[in-house]
């Protein structure tokens, strides 16, 4: 197929690859290079002026700091010219596609931060009385109310604070709930495809983890999962839609299995983002399931977090969830049952998962994000998701391997191999010829089920002439690793860096900085 | 709506490329009974920008905020001023929308932040590394505790009663399902801490002992005896630090012998936020670091042999480990880990220290004026920014008094110990440069009226 590039940019302008003259600085023009604070700043400067402290006879003990800490301070010029500086070496949505598959990377509203920073959120004190935050409880009961009915189920836990960190949830309330029937059960079934979080999580509560194959469809093998149930399977893990893309069209089934053999089903709702408004996880048999509420519901990801990992609960589970979470009185005031009132109000709690309250700066976002989408705009958010991702798979299905593209649609994300490039190619070099190109790559060598995997996820966020630029770009970048283009085995080229060495990194790890001289003497 | 670029015609003609006849047919493996076949019922229909700041205007109006009253709370968060340049820097698009710098050519704003940030969390509390976040102190604590049982492969953790009581219920949640064993205690009214208690527990069975310093109570004690004792009996000590901005005059943990340092960052860059996101704090001595949680940024080179940053040490980690990890954690706290370190940075450390100075002389003056309250003792020898008083009555109501005459005074044991009554009387009082002595003042006079 024929793709138009956008851009404005016309090959017969010239290439941009030529490395041009060094400078004495190092920067090329508005590619900036920033040394370390510690470099640059010194312990006598501060871009903070303080009043004087009181004088007082200090009550520290005996032990007032009897030496430098050696932090370095620079004035707020030199301090905001520092960090734009180091900025401007990122990439991120704002500048760009960004299609990061099971990351959903989607444009991120500025209303959502327009909120959160209202005092009336971000100036509150999370042990305040609570007569004194009936706003801020609110807004916790409001998107907890969202987040149940959008899932169908009947409890949601609001505190974890990452999606890893409400899978913990989901399987504590498990492990619970088979505790408190007398039941213990010592294993927790989960595919091959999975986010390598759901081993861990199932390892750090305890349950010994075995896999469950897939079909050659890519998705779960349901009489392979039946004939593992038994008495010592406290539940499964599963994603849906999977990290493979795609719906796992048994679920229900799987959920009925699971359950006449006494278990509980666990969902990653990582990818809630392609169903969100048009299908209710509740309905499907789910126990429980956390949301990513800095994917599907926009929060922005910030470099890496911090995210927020509400769990929905089944009626089976809801009793054994963590603590606090808000009330609503007929009044319509708001309560927090915390310890006090926990043996009265929720006495089967498996206890509480972090100080305070949550990711209050979270949901506010969150909420702002389902309040301008309604129920009508979260429907179109997972059809346009599902739109985009299979434009993408079927316009490049014909370059790329797609291993599961025969079986039926995707769902948000394409799912490709790196089959067929030439000897000694591969996807590492098709994501760095494609940052050469202004894109963030997909994701890579992820799931492990499929060869040098490519997965893309382009979300609801971005336009058709968006994706075909993207499309024609990928097209090109995949023609050169078939032939063999040795430029590509070296990109990227316009990069801040080059091709970075993670094996020095990793064999002598410098994880903080030291003097030069200190450095020299260790060696 | 607003958000979603598709055009009618656009849907048309990429279904057209598809291949398929209606959005439908890509939601064919859904099973039909499944599918919803319209909006959710009950759910409002989407809403105009101005719509949803009105929403969220008209319920922010409905708390109390720290800065429009005078203001006592501490206990794990604390009210301190962030420089405007902070909060204008974490907005700048390329930190804020950028996601866990896994492809490192594209990523060394985020890297080279994390870079600084480690070595300042390593320097401030006396420790060789630190990593790149934790989700906040409280897991921080926790995944220290279990840090602590796989280098010694020892499972009795012995926690000071002087650790936040949030902090012990995460605890104790996480070690009913790993079979760890903790001794707990509650914290009792005296100037003292337990670090008898805490000397006498350590035995050859213990992976660790948990100080937090300063403690629940305010109080400073000097951990050098705990650490020496428990490094004779091959056990670990790991010191909790939830108020940072401390370090800036009083010793840091590291210097006295802790062996994993790890804490909240909140008080820093972060804001109180009703309790989130904040930032937990991770560092310990680097023969440590292969069983550290969490991310870790490296220094390293490169195609061309220039400086650059990237992710480093993953084999610990659960994408590469899965079941095998040191610890399932994925997303950390990066944004709030940038915005501790641009505090810190213009802070610097004439700035720490002028700030903790500053904190500790308002909080001593505060300590004097409220002990001058007839039936109000100060129950601190030592504090920093934050102390306890002992009132003539329970004090959780009398913060409820407070609140009605528009003060917020100080954080109940009450509230924190719901089952422990000799603590009933106990209010928990944090003083920092967000405080003027008009507020403590205002305080002062409406804690006599309402203990009247």
């Amino acid at each position: 197929m024929s793709t138009i590039n956008q851009s404005g940019w016309k090959p017969e302008m010239g290439s941009a690859g030529e490395a041009g003259p060094a400078t004495y600085t190092g920067n090329k023009a508005l590619m900036l290079e920033e040394a370390l604070i510690f470099e640059i700043g010194t312990t006598g400067t501060t871009g903070v002026d303080l009043t004087d402290a009181p004088k007082v006879t200090p009550r520290l003990g005996n032990l007032a700091r009897n030496r430098d800490i050696g932090l370095p301070g620079l004035s707020e010029p030199e301090t905001v010219r520092h960090y734009t500086r180091l900025s401007r070496q990122n990439y991120a949505i704002d500048l760009g596609f960004f299609p990061l598959g099971s990351c959903t990377m989607k444009h991120n509203p500025r209303l959502n931060e327009k909120v959160a920073r209202m005092e009336g959120f971000a100036d509150v004190h999370p042990l305040q009385p609570v007569e004194t935050v009936q706003g801020a409880l609110a807004v916790i009961n409001e998107l907890a109310v969202w987040l149940i009915k959008l899932t169908g189920m009947h409890g949601v836990a609001m505190t974890p604070k990452a999606g890893a960190h409400g899978e913990l949830c989901g399987i504590l309330a498990i492990k619970a709930a088979l505790e408190a029937r007398g039941d213990p059960r010592s294993v927790i079934l989960v595919p091959e495809s999975a986010h390598g979080t759901n081993p861990a999580t199932a390892a750090f509560a305890g349950y010994a983890v075995e896999n469950i194959p897939a079909t050659s469809e890519g998705r779960v093998d349901l009489a392979a999962l039946k004939a593992r149930l038994g008495p010592d399977v406290a539940g499964v893990m599963i994603t849906n839609p999977n990290t493979c893309g795609l719906f796992e069209r048994d679920m229900k089934a799987i959920s009925d299995a699971v359950h006449a053999a006494g278990g509980y089903v666990y969902c990653d709702g990582a990818n809630f983002n392609a169903i969100v408004g048009r299908v209710r996880p509740g309905d499907l048999g789910i126990d429980a399931m956390h949301i990513n509420l800095h994917k599907t519901f926009s929060t922005p990801h910030g470099g890496g977090g911090p995210g927020s990992g509400p769990v929905v609960l089944s009626e089976a589970l809801a009793p054994f969830g963590p603590l606090p979470f808000t009330e609503r009185h007929a009044d319509g005031r708001y309560t927090l049952v915390e310890e006090d009132t926990a043996s009265a109000r929720h006495p089967h709690s498996f206890g509480r998962m972090v100080a305070f309250h949550g990711q209050m700066g979270m949901f506010t976002r969150a909420l702002s994000y389902i309040m301008s989408h309604g129920s009508d705009g979260l429907r179109q958010v997972a059809e346009d998701a599902v739109l985009n991702a299979n434009y993408i798979l079927r316009s490049l299905e014909d370059v790329l391997e797609a291993p599961f593209a025969h079986s039926g649609p995707c769902m948000h994300e394409a799912l490709f191999s790196d089959n067929g490039m030439a000897e000694g190619f591969s996807t590492l070099d098709i994501a760095k010829g494609l940052i050469d190109e202004g894109y963030h790559p997909m994701t890579v060598y992820f799931p492990l089920v499929v060869h040098g995997a490519m997965l893309i996820e382009p979300t609801e966020t971005e336009s058709k002439a968006t994706l075909d630029q993207f499309i024609g770009a990928m097209r090109s970048v995949v023609q050169r690793a078939k032939a063999g283009d040795p430029m590509l085995k070296s990109a990227p080229h316009h990069a801040p860096r080059r091709r970075l060495d993670e094996t020095q990194a990793a064999r002598k790890p410098v994880l903080v900085w030291r003097e030069p001289e200190q450095a020299v003497a260790a060696e | 709506m607003r958000y979603l670029p598709l055009t009618p015609s656009d849907r048309q003609a990429m279904l057209g490329v598809i291949g398929a006849k209606s959005i439908d047919d890509l939601f064919a493996d859904v099973p039909a009974e499944a599918q919803l076949d319209g909006p959710i019922h009950g759910l409002p229909n989407h809403a105009s920008e101005m719509a949803v700041e009105r929403h969220f205007s008209n319920l922010a109006r409905q708390n109390m905020t720290a800065s429009h009253t005078p203001f006592f709370l501490g206990a794990g968060a604390y009210k301190h001023h962030v420089p405007a340049s902070v909060d204008h820097i974490i907005q700048r698009g390329e930190f804020l929308t950028a996601y866990t710098p896994y492809q490192p050519e594209i990523a060394q704003g985020t890297l080279q932040m994390l870079f600084e940030f480690q070595t300042q969390v390593a320097r401030l509390f006396g420790c060789d590394v630190a990593n790149a976040s934790m989700y906040d102190g409280s897991t921080a604590c926790w995944e220290a505790i279990g840090m602590a049982g796989r280098i010694t492969k020892r499972s009795k953790a012995v926690l000071s009663s002087g650790l936040h009581p949030h902090y012990v219920s995460v605890a104790k949640t996480m070690a009913q399902y790993t079979g760890d064993t903790l001794d707990t205690a509650s914290p009792e009214l005296s100037p003292a801490t337990d670090s008898v208690r805490l000397l006498n527990a350590i035995d050859r069975e213990t992976s660790c002992v948990v100080v937090q310093y300063p403690d629940i109570l305010g109080r400073i004690e000097d951990v050098s005896a705990i650490a020496a004792k428990a490094h004779e009996h091959g056990a670990l000590l790991i010191a909790v630090v939830t108020e940072p901005v401390a370090l800036g005059v009083i010793k840091a943990p590291g210097d006295m012998g802790a062996d994993i340092v790890v804490g909240e960052g909140q008080s820093l860059g972060v804001g109180l936020q009703f309790g989130g996101p904040y930032v937990g704090l991770f560092a310990c001595k680097e023969k440590f670091v292969r069983q550290m949680p969490g991310r870790l940024c490296g220094e390293t080179v490169d195609a061309e042999g220039k400086r650059g940053f990237v992710l480093t040490l993953s084999t610990r980690e659960q994408h590469i480990r899965r079941e095998k990890a040191t610890s399932n954690i994925c997303t950390n706290s990066g944004l709030c880990a940038l915005a501790f370190s641009i505090h810190l940075t213009l802070l610097g450390e004439k700035g720490l220290r002028g700030l903790a100075e500053l904190n500790h002389g308002l909080a001593v003056q505060a300590a004097d004026r409220l002990s001058q309250i007839a039936g109000v003792e100060v129950v601190n020898d030592t504090f920093f920014n934050e102390f306890t008083l002992k009132l003539p009555k329970e004090a959780r109501p009398i913060v409820r008094a407070l609140a009605d005459r528009k003060v917020l005074g100080g954080v109940s044991l009450g509230r924190l110990y719901p089952d422990v009554d000799a603590l009933a009387n106990g209010l928990v009082v944090a003083v920092t440069e967000a405080a003027t002595m008009e507020d403590v003042e205002t305080f002062a006079a409406a804690l006599q009226e309402v203990l009247a």
